[in-house]
């Protein structure tokens, strides 16, 4: 059974203000007082920003027993979980717990052993044939994949090219937009990104949290629905942790991407999610808002845990 | 033994004429060992592994044959069978093929060293098979190995001498004929020699130079 619906029937309108989304609620006081990277530049319009980001059809994501091994270590023992639209989850958990094998699954860089993952209405890694469940081809992953996006720890930018090459390949080459609409495109999520003037600089010659940037513009030019952010700030200079954070957080307050966070950062998590999953051997312990699993956790696990966070 | 400064200058020209060959031949069948070794490392990589391991079988045995019996087989045996080449096109693309396995090796392990981060992103992207290849992993790749393929390109102009075995009037061919007509060998192979650093140490330049260029940003 479909385990979310996608209300296809609300797409919101390309200029609406990013208005009440979930993480509004949740993130609500903090986030209100937040004002890191400049979204708003002058001369465009208050909702311009907004524009560049996805809006409407967010797909919820369900994992039904879901297993993962590698080799004989068994990483998600039949796990169960499900994501509303547009809800934000934050992962926490120890290294080791499977955390970031669900993003990986999700975005196919690993293959799944055992269970189900469905994307909105449709398994990510079966497909329908003749009414029965099959393993999915190149093709049918390749449309699956089209509604997610990934940004990584260590950036990934290709090297190669210049920043505004990594953010046009992607919408020419898959998505087929027009040369030029994908360039303005990437200006326009540069300047949101708040890197406007370093369009032709090539990732090294940037700092880690500016190449962070161009890596979430990236991702956000294939127009994802979902969006998975994978230890985000662990690779990053303990002083450009902050303006990376600051963006994220308008992204989540302006757009309406279903999120799924992978992070140690317990104050960016608070902020950014709408519940929490802490996850042990692969396994969710306990869940919950923010405030209850960081302010009174109810699992010994949880405490111990996040006592070993706050430590560090 | 004496140097005859005034034989030197007359044969200069005759030799000069056969570096042209030598030249020549090194230069096109790097063309062809560049091409073709990009070939077999991509056709190495195919979804079929028994037709991996034919590709891999037929270059380990390229590659662990000499030089001079494989030019033989291309001048002498192929005629046999209907296929006549001229000495000078079997001599390249001999050399190219030969060298070409070499390569392969290289761009192998140019693409090996490509982190695992950047074929990850590609899958992220969502980018096809062919824009995964052609605009993010061969060009990281071969940056990397551009001082590899360059040291090649030395090692085949010091290997395209072999080529007189099938009666190229490469440089060393050259100066044995002219060396046979006067008996007198000390001048030109000298002189073979001279050229041979010479063209060697300006292509090495050449190549420390491009390495330079690419391996900035």
């Amino acid at each position: 059974m479909p385990p979310t619906d996608t209300t296809p029937e609300n797409p919101a309108p390309k200029d609406s203000e990013g208005g009440a989304t979930p993480a509004d609620a949740a993130a609500g006081k903090d986030v209100a007082t937040e004002k890191g990277v400049s979204t708003q530049k002058g001369g465009t319009p208050e909702d311009e920003p907004a524009a560049e980001l996805p809006h409407g059809e967010a797909p919820g994501i369900r994992f039904e027993k879901v297993v993962k091994r590698f080799g004989s270590n068994v990483v998600l023992r039949e796990l169960d979980f499900t994501v509303a639209p547009g809800e934000r989850v934050t992962l926490i958990g120890p290294s080791g717990s499977g955390k970031t094998t669900i993003l990986r699954l999700l975005m196919t860089l690993e293959t799944l052993d055992e269970g189900l993952i469905w994307i909105g209405d449709e398994t990510l890694w079966h497909m329908d044939r003749g009414g029965k469940r099959v393993p999915a081809n190149q093709k049918h992953l390749h449309e699956m994949r089209k509604q997610v996006g990934m940004v990584f720890q260590q950036f990934n930018l290709f090297p190669n090219m210049n920043v505004l090459r990594n953010l046009t390949e992607g919408p020419v080459r898959v998505l087929g937009v027009p040369k030029d609409e994908a360039v303005e495109r990437a200006k326009g999520l540069l300047d949101l990104v708040g890197l406007a003037d370093k369009e032709n600089a090539h990732p090294t010659q940037l700092s880690g949290g500016q190449q962070q940037r161009v890596a979430i513009a990236r991702s956000l030019a294939m127009q994802p629905r979902v969006l998975l952010l994978d230890e985000v700030t662990s690779a990053l200079d303990p002083e450009l942790v902050v303006g990376v954070q600051d963006l994220l957080r308008d992204i989540a307050r302006q757009s309406d991407l279903t999120m799924l966070c992978v992070t140690h950062e317990m104050t960016f998590a608070k902020d950014i999610s709408n519940r929490v999953l802490m996850f042990d051997q692969g396994q969710i312990v306990e869940e919950g808002p923010p405030d209850q699993i960081f302010g009174e956790p109810s699992e010994q696990r949880t405490r111990d845990f996040l006592q070993a966070v706050l430590a560090s | 033994m004496n140097w005859d400064w005034q034989y030197s200058g007359d044969i200069l020209p005759d030799l000069l004429d056969g570096l042209r060959y030598t030249v020549i031949a090194t230069l096109v069948g790097y063309v062809i060992a560049l091409i073709l070794g990009l070939v077999w490392t991509l056709l190495r990589r195919t979804p079929s592994r028994a037709f991996n391991q034919v590709i891999r079988w037929i270059t380990e045995f390229i590659r662990s044959t000499p030089l001079i019996p494989q030019l033989y087989f291309v001048f002498f045996v192929l005629p046999a069978w209907g296929i006549t080449i001229g000495s000078l096109t079997a001599g390249i693309i001999t050399l190219g093929i030969h060298y070409s396995t070499y390569t392969a090796e290289v761009y192998r392990a140019g693409i090996a060293d490509v982190p695992k981060g950047q074929w990850e992103a590609c899958t992220a992207l969502n980018l096809p098979r062919s824009r995964v290849w052609l605009d993010v992993i061969l060009p990281q790749a071969i940056r990397r190995v551009i001082p590899t393929l360059g040291n090649y390109l030395i090692a085949m102009f010091k290997d395209s001498p072999m080529l007189l075995a099938i009666n190229v009037a490469e440089l060393l061919f050259t100066a044995y004929q002219v060396g046979s007509k006067s008996l007198q060998f000390l001048e030109p192979i000298t002189i073979v020699g001279l050229l041979f650093v010479v063209v060697s140490v300006i292509s090495s330049i050449l190549v420390r130079r491009l390495e330079r260029r690419y391996a900035t940003n």
